[in-house]
């Protein structure tokens, strides 16, 4: 007798089933596996979607069953693009983004490239740098919200070491113009780990080779760094960028824990807008309508995105 | 009967009466606020459980998320409580949208008489449509928006000198709600006891109800209404009128001018801390904390007074309180019922204002000791005489967060005038009439 895996598994199984199965194509036999996902895609990722689409052309609302739904055509879609508070989320958005993946991007390098240099405590120092990124963000939220706070929050007596200025004199989550920063520190301090790993990981994935041979042509220490580390990290970099630019997208327990969308509603992310209109205001057909609007954007921006990525692989 | 027999019989009648009574208990759960009241009705239901032979369970949710916890389970239908407390605003769409039994068959069959309640409370928080004999819950907990005070400061002699010297009057519990801010600003930034102190702590929180409970605080008092009429909704030159505009800057003067720093989102919880920590002079709250104020260890006893939020052009609180109502998806309608019938006697609510909750009961009110029994009992009298509440339409919550947004933009973000945030506003409510078919 065989004692291959194959005949193994051809002896287990049932005979009536073997029946059954015998004869199938391989594609047939491939579907067979595939199917249980496919159904569940459908299910979970495709079905709400057609009828997110379907519920953003109503004025239908999830907390009041007995009402008439309505046909309203795109008037939902036409309320939020022609509604000034929408391009003022977004503007708020967008701020969030840049800036969280630009100071992220530029510490996280910084920070990866000191760390690959071989120095004692070297594991250390990583480990400690990545330790707020394994934190929960309603706990960074919450300690981000005490040290910001203007009489006893540690964050304020720094800068006013450096400042002169009275601690109390300044409020970084109450002030206008300082609480969009204020989410934009926490975010960076948070994640900036996650980009230096991305970075790290690119970085040693440079053969010395390259280097050796750059030293032999007599190139610079910063000719090196922009024509070898540079380019060689650059698909990591794009990565990180996209990984944090989708996450920082759809932003909302870090801010709802720090601003809450306050003062006003300066730091009021999209995220945070569509949870109110959806699951506060019960706007349910209104929601559907910006969600949808939300997805074609991040949807369109990313594919865009990859396409670069991609082109800057296969340089 | 021999002994044996009789001794026999008696134990099958006690087993069987046992077993009966174990076959008609219900576990029951209550869903309310956590705060200090729902301490009190925990205290107060045992003599339920005991008379009744049902368990009494709780759900409490803190009040930042109550709204968002109880309306979700009510409007997916589900079985959590069989009873809710449930904020006064609800009681539109609790009838509209079927959560709550009406009450009527139940209270003329069980001889519950309304009359036998204060009127401002059944008004707000029993009746839908509003002022119809239509109930959905039974008046629970009385509360309005009240104000107290470091005592001991206002009685302290070189306080009240500098206070003369600084305005030319008497410190004293303000009159007026331009004499509660004046003194809001006095206290500001002064040192007390080597330590820097501020004037006051009102609500300015953005996320649920916070600053739109704070704010209408001092637009009831200037003469805020929600509409020129009644039930029409017509709310051009009621909501944005030249003294709603002028409450509105009063309010934004009052944050800016005698708050603490920082205090850019703060309700319930921040008051009180500000207060206890001896941080503020004065601090804005609900009625309901007082009784947990006045036992503080450290701020409270002689050291601590209360107020009724002051008048300006006329006398004006804002409404708290609930009503309790049985949820219609629950399947132990009976003994939920029973609940109310027992909470509704006349001893149980002299009770339940005993243990520290806030009985809507006429007995309790109009009992000649009731004004003596606390400190804070006749200004809460006072108080409910003179309540006004936000709406209570199905739509209420879209409406409170469009006020939220409008009325935070203005005064804590410096966005526009108070004109422009009360133009805004009633475009805002416009709209959801019209969603709502009622424009």
């Amino acid at each position: 007798m065989s004692d291959r895996t194959i005949d193994r598994v051809a002896q287990a199984t049932p005979e009536r089933v073997a029946r059954k199965i015998r004869g199938l194509s391989d594609r047939a036999i491939a579907w067979i596996f595939i199917s249980p996902t496919i159904f569940l895609l459908l299910a979970i990722n495709i079905f709400p979607l057609i009828w997110t689409i379907q519920l953003s052309f109503t004025n239908y609302k999830a907390n009041r069953i007995g009402r008439e739904v309505k046909d309203v055509g795109l008037r939902n879609y036409e309320r939020i693009l022609t509604d000034s508070d929408t391009w003022l989320n977004m503007q708020a958005t967008a701020h969030f983004l840049f800036w969280t993946i630009f100071f992220q991007v530029l510490i996280g390098f910084t920070l990866a490239w000191l760390i690959n240099k071989k120095f004692k405590g070297n594991d250390l120092w990583t480990t400690i740098i990545v330790l707020p990124m394994m934190l929960s963000p309603a706990v960074v939220g919450n300690f981000w919200k005490f040290l910001y706070q203007p009489q006893i929050g540690l964050f304020n007596y720094i800068v006013s070491w450096f400042t002169g200025k009275d601690p109390s004199s300044f409020e970084m989550l109450g002030s206008v113009t300082l609480a969009p920063w204020a989410i934009v520190i926490v975010d960076t301090w948070m994640w900036t780990p996650f980009v230096m790993l991305i970075c790290l990981a690119g970085l040693r994935s440079i053969p010395d080779y390259i280097y050796e041979a750059a030293e032999i042509d007599r190139a610079s220490k910063l000719r090196q760094f922009f024509t070898i580390t540079i380019p060689m990290v650059l698909p990591f970099l794009m990565l990180a960028v996209l990984f944090r630019g989708i996450e920082n997208f759809k932003m909302f327990d870090l801010v709802v824990q720090l601003t809450g969308g306050g003062p006003g509603s300066v730091t009021e992310l999209t995220s945070i807008n569509l949870k109110r209109e959806a699951f506060e205001k019960w706007r349910t057909g209104y929601a559907s309508a910006y969600a949808i609007i939300l997805f074609v954007t991040v949807f369109g921006l990313a594919s865009i995105y990859v396409k670069a990525l991609n082109k800057v692989k296969q340089r | 009967m021999t002994y044996t027999k009789l001794a026999s019989t008696s134990a099958i009648v006690l087993a069987a009466t046992t077993l009966s009574t174990k076959a008609n208990a219900e576990d029951l759960t209550l869903c309310w606020a956590a705060w200090d009241p729902a301490n009190a009705l925990v205290e107060l239901s045992k003599e339920f459980e005991a008379e009744s032979g049902h368990t009494m369970n709780f759900e409490f949710v803190p009040w930042p998320n109550f709204a968002d916890r109880m309306l979700n389970e009510l409007n997916s239908g589900g079985k959590l409580c069989d009873l809710l407390i449930g904020d006064s605003q609800w009681i539109g769409g609790g009838a509209e949208n079927g959560h709550y039994v009406q009450l009527n068959e139940f209270f003329d069959a069980e001889g519950i008489s309304m009359d036998d309640f204060a009127p401002a409370t059944v008004y707000a928080y029993s009746t839908w449509p509003k002022g119809t004999p239509n109930y959905y819950a039974l008046p629970a907990m009385g509360d309005a928006n009240g104000w107290f005070y470091r005592k001991d400061w206002f009685e302290n002699p070189e306080i009240q000198a500098a206070y003369k010297e600084a305005t030319g009057q008497d410190l004293r519990e303000p009159q007026s709600q331009k004499e509660l801010l004046q003194i809001a600003q006095f206290f500001q930034g002064r040192e007390i006891d080597g330590k820097t102190v501020y004037g006051a702590a009102i609500f300015t929180e953005r996320g649920s109800e916070g600053i739109t409970m704070g704010v209408t605080g001092a637009l009831y008092p200037w003469g805020f209404k929600y509409e020129n009429t009644p039930g029409s909704y017509d709310m051009e030159g009621a909501v944005n009128s030249p003294e709603a505009v002028e409450a509105l800057e009063f309010y934004k003067e009052f944050y800016k001018t005698a708050t603490p720093p920082g205090y850019t989102n703060s309700y319930m919880g921040e008051s009180l801390d500000a207060f206890k920590s001896g941080q503020v002079a004065m601090a804005m709250n609900w009625f309901a904390f007082f009784p947990g104020l006045y036992a503080d260890p450290n701020t409270g006893g002689d050291k601590i007074d209360f107020f009724v939020n002051p008048p300006q052009n006329q006398a004006g609180s804002t409404l708290g309180g609930q009503g309790i109502s049985v949820v219609s998806y629950s399947d132990k309608q009976d003994a939920a019922l029973e609940y109310i019938k027992w909470f509704a006697q006349p001893e149980v609510q002299a009770k339940w204002w005993e243990l520290g909750g806030y009985s809507a009961h006429n007995s309790v009110l109009e009992d000649p000791g009731f004004v003596d029994s606390q400190p804070f009992a006749g200004d809460f009298l006072e108080a409910m005489g003179g309540v006004q509440d936000f709406w209570q339409e199905p739509a209420y919550a879209e409406l409170l967060l469009a006020m939220q947004k409008r009325i935070h933009d203005y005064v804590v973000a410096d966005q526009g005038t108070a004109q422009e945030a009360l133009d805004l506003l009633i475009e805002d409510w416009t709209e959801v009439f019209e969603d709502e078919g009622k424009l």
